[in-house]
């Protein structure tokens, strides 16, 4: 398995590279650039600023210097936002979206498995119907959609009741501020991870092995638990896998409606202000992680399932 | 049946059923599956009536969606006398026109880049799993790679960099969406090609181009259908979302997302600006879920 683990990571470094390559020449090559904001600069000022920031160079030179850095963990210098490394943005970001990510997951988890297990369980009754219908609403309905109405319901609506969660503001955190973007960050998961365990369970109650559990005269619920559930875990672990890479990088579109201090916030930022260093350090951050998600999975794989082999 | 409606002997009805029995191909097959799935059946037309709505209500309404009506230039009621059927957004602009103009990019784009990864997904797909050995092995090598790769990110470079132009956004989106299609159509080229009607294809001197293209791409074309209705939504949803952000289509275009984003700002004030449109592209979204579903089982063999 270390050999496997190895093997894997070894193959990550120049799949990462070729994404770092190819997204530091995209935005090279792409017209325009940091600098030309609303008010045009002098080009004195400019000639200036761009040779501060080492953009004078020959792009290859640029290049190497980029990657030698990178090797030494440094991102460089934000372009937009002044006296900030990308490095401390990240940091500071990263906090913030993991520890939502790392709550809507948890939720998910809580939610979304005992719910797919009880469809699964009583399949074509009125829960199993519930469950999917919703689980159905919740993959189809956009997060982008959800949020704005539920803040409609529980910021604006329920105002001065004890159900107003405030929203738009993020004040360092506070629980009462991380209620509504969190819930909404878990929904989707929610729905994907009820339908998914609904799906598989159905699949391994089915099974030679449960039918031989039960026949041993195991009580039927450790037969679930013990049996079924196992290898019903499988797809929900190839679900959970890149799932939490993208909920620990923080979701685009959650932190731009909250308005939360996250990475995804920082992306779009970037992306709009073309701050190519720090659009740069999220993609690398996140590439890095769903990567490192993907093998952490064949790994589960394998111990999940006894005839899934390391080559 | 005419014939058989004067015979009344069982002897006589019968010959007359075996008179009327007429082959029924795999579609016609698929065909009366579906039409018997009344969910699929019902996200078929309000799918078509949306789209007729989106395509060819807009040129019979008094209001263009840029136009800016001057003489009410902040959000309005609904009114017939106005011809604001739904009311104004803040600037005065008829929202019913904009929802539906909306639609109609919403919808050029996802079926658009639908196509695109059409094309890709099932060439690769095609190519991989016919000629398999080597080029099998790096072709699906690179989709394997891809799909560890955050390929949204890659789509929102694009967009910022080099413009946020209608055809740059579909060609991006279609090539990011090509790789389960490709997946897909390997794994069913591979059981198909050592079928007996390949290797006649093959003994009568077929060559490797016109055998992929007219006996292997036909027989796959049932599963990328449904595949193609499962991925129309996912590409409404990747523009709405970019366009959300502020990342996707530009002004004075809109797109759903847009909308919806516009709606979002101004909620307190006039809900039905986010709800309109919101309401449409979720029941669109269904629709076309549903509609994959259906597909699916009507077309899936696994399942007869």
């Amino acid at each position: 398995m270390l050999s496997f683990v190895a093997r894997r990571l070894l193959i990550a470094i120049p799949t990462l590279w070729a994404i770092i390559t190819v997204c530091f020449f995209l935005m090279r090559l792409a017209p325009g650039g940091p600098f030309d904001g609303e008010a045009p600069v002098p080009p004195e000022i400019l000639a200036n600023l761009r040779a501060a920031y080492n953009l004078d160079q020959p792009i290859g030179l640029q290049y190497l210097n980029y990657m030698a850095d990178l090797l030494r963990g440094d991102f460089g210098p934000s372009f937009k936002y002044k006296d900030f490394t990308v490095n401390e943005l990240i940091a500071q970001g990263f906090v913030v979206s993991a520890q939502n990510g790392l709550s809507a997951i948890i939720l998910a988890i809580i939610i979304g498995i005992p719910f797919g297990i009880l469809a699964a369980l009583r399949q074509n009754s009125v829960v199993d119907y519930t469950v999917s219908g919703l689980s159905m609403t919740g993959i189809v309905v956009p997060g982008f959609v959800m949020a704005p109405i539920l803040i409609l319901i529980f910021a604006i609506g329920l105002k001065d009741t004890p159900f107003q969660l405030p929203a738009g503001t993020w004040e360092g955190g506070a629980l009462k501020h991380r209620i509504l973007p969190v819930f909404c960050l878990s929904l989707i998961y929610i729905a994907y991870l009820a339908r998914i365990t609904r799906a598989s369970m159905i699949e391994a109650l089915r099974q030679n092995y449960v039918l031989t559990a039960r026949a041993k005269g195991l009580p039927f619920r450790q037969v679930v638990m013990r049996h079924a559930l196992k290898t019903a875990m499988m797809p929900v672990v190839t679900f959970l896998g890149p799932g939490i890479a993208f909920l620990l990088t923080g979701s685009m579109v959650f932190e731009t409606i909250f308005q939360l201090p996250g990475i995804g916030r920082y992306f779009v930022q970037g992306a709009l202000n073309r701050d190519y260093t720090l659009v740069m350090g999220v993609t690398i951050l996140s590439a890095s992680l769903i990567i490192l998600m993907n093998i952490v999975v064949d790994v589960v794989y394998g111990l999940l399932d006894p005839r899934v082999r390391y080559e | 049946m005419t014939s058989s409606t004067n015979l009344t002997s069982p002897h006589g009805a019968a010959l007359a059923a075996t008179e009327d029995i007429q082959g029924r191909s795999l579609w016609q097959d698929a065909l009366r599956r579906l039409l018997a799935n009344r969910a699929a059946l019902a996200s078929l037309v309000v799918l078509v009536v949306i789209a007729l709505a989106c395509f060819i209500l807009p040129s019979f309404l008094p209001w263009t969606y840029e136009q800016i009506d001057w003489d009410r230039m902040e959000a309005n009621p609904p009114s017939i006398e106005t011809g604001h059927y739904l009311g104004t957004d803040t600037l005065g602009r008829d929202l019913l026109a904009r929802v539906l103009f909306g639609g109609q990019v919403s919808m050029t784009v996802g079926i658009l880049a639908t196509f695109v990864a059409l094309l890709i997904g099932v060439s690769v797909g095609a190519v991989a799993g016919f000629l398999g050995g080597r080029v099998d092995q790096l072709l699906m090598r690179f989709v394997d790679l891809m799909y560890t790769i955050p390929l949204t990110f890659f789509v929102i470079i694009l967009m910022v960099l080099f413009g946020r132009n209608f055809i740059l956004m579909f060609l991006a989106i279609g090539c990011i969406e090509w790789l389960t299609m490709a997946r897909i159509v390997r794994g069913q080229t591979l059981t198909l090609k050592n079928k007996e009607f390949i290797e006649a294809a093959r003994a009568s001197g077929g060559s490797t181009l016109s055998i992929i293209a007219r006996h292997i791409v036909p027989n796959v074309l049932g599963v990328v259908i449904v595949y193609v209705t499962l991925t129309i939504p996912q590409v409404i949803l990747i523009e709405s979302f970019l366009s959300f952000l502020g990342l996707g289509i530009q002004e004075p275009m809109t797109s759903w997302g847009m909308l919806i984003s516009e709606g979002a700002a101004e909620m307190e004030t006039t809900p039905r600006a986010l709800l309109v449109p919101a309401l449409l592209m979720t029941t669109t979204l269904f629709c076309f879920n549903f509609l994959g579903d259906g597909l699916r089982d009507a077309l899936d063999p696994k399942d007869r």
